[in-house]
């Protein structure tokens, strides 16, 4: 068996990348991608404190997160489409209209 | 499992993170984070999750970077430049918050839960079974909501997506 504690380590690697991800990149696709990538971090941790407890209920979250990042995803790729129809980019800097 | 199997599995799964947030094109990065969730899957098969490894196979290798990559294609002709714009100054505010915010997570991590006694392993291995037992009984609830959810969702991406019509 793998110590919890490695598991645990290696996705809060992931989790700092996929931050880093949504600092660093002004492609609003790539931004996306490094959250949906965020959520897969934390679903690891839940998997392996599962493991480490012996209990479903993370697995159960898990699956529940995963209907949810589904939805989400269908809807902001909705929203990035309808960007690109108005502005034609998905540079988020070029979206500003709210901006002061 | 092993801990070489393990550290290889991790040395893919960090590869391909990477690989995901320093790809200059949108679609490298969708086949970057193709192989990002199959490692991922992987993981999940190791620690005694065999239904939810499916799962991730199924709903985000197959359909959620499938979706990435139909709305790239759709929107890659319009658009020229998928490479950005080098903005130093983000880029390096951005590395030094995401080291600043690693330290503070590898420190609670290693802080607080050195001791772990060894893993006990999912009741049923994680199987289709087991996993049914608990989300058919405690969790009936959130398990329809998630129903629904999905319904809005459904509807709210074809609404958005939906090209505006002339209202007369």
């Amino acid at each position: 068996m793998i110590p919890t504690t490695y598991i645990l380590l290696l996705s809060a690697i992931i989790f700092t990348i996929g931050a880093v991800g949504v600092l660093a990149r002004r492609n609003a696709l790539i931004i996306f991608m490094s959250i949906e990538m965020m959520l897969n971090s934390v679903n690891l941790t839940l998997v392996a404190l599962a493991n480490q407890w012996g209990n479903l209920t993370g697995q159960v979250f898990v699956f529940i997160v995963i209907a949810v990042a589904a939805v989400e995803v269908a809807v902001g790729l909705a929203i990035i489409m309808a960007i690109v129809r108005h502005k034609d980019t998905t540079n988020i800097d070029e979206v500003h209209l709210l901006k002061g | 499992m092993s801990l070489i199997f393990f550290a290889i599995l991790a040395l893919f799964a960090l590869a391909t993170a990477l690989g995901v947030i320093l790809s200059k094109n949108a679609v490298y990065s969708a086949l970057w984070l193709l192989g990002h969730f199959l490692v991922i899957a992987l993981m999940y098969f190791a620690l005694s999750a065999q239904f939810l490894g499916i799962v991730q196979v199924i709903v985000y290798a197959g359909a959620i970077v499938v979706l990435f990559l139909f709305v790239i294609m759709l929107i890659g002709g319009t658009i020229t430049p998928m490479v950005h714009e080098a903005r130093p100054y983000a880029r390096a505010a951005a590395v030094v918050l995401g080291a600043v915010f690693l330290l503070g997570m590898l420190f609670a991590v290693g802080r607080g839960v050195t001791a772990f006694p060894e893993p006990a392993g999912a009741p049923g291995a994680g199987s289709v079974q087991a996993v049914a037992e608990p989300l058919y009984t405690t969790y009936l609830l959130p398990f329809e909501l998630a129903s629904v959810l999905l319904l809005a969702g459904m509807l709210g991406g074809i609404v958005l997506a939906l090209k505006e019509r002339k209202r007369s």
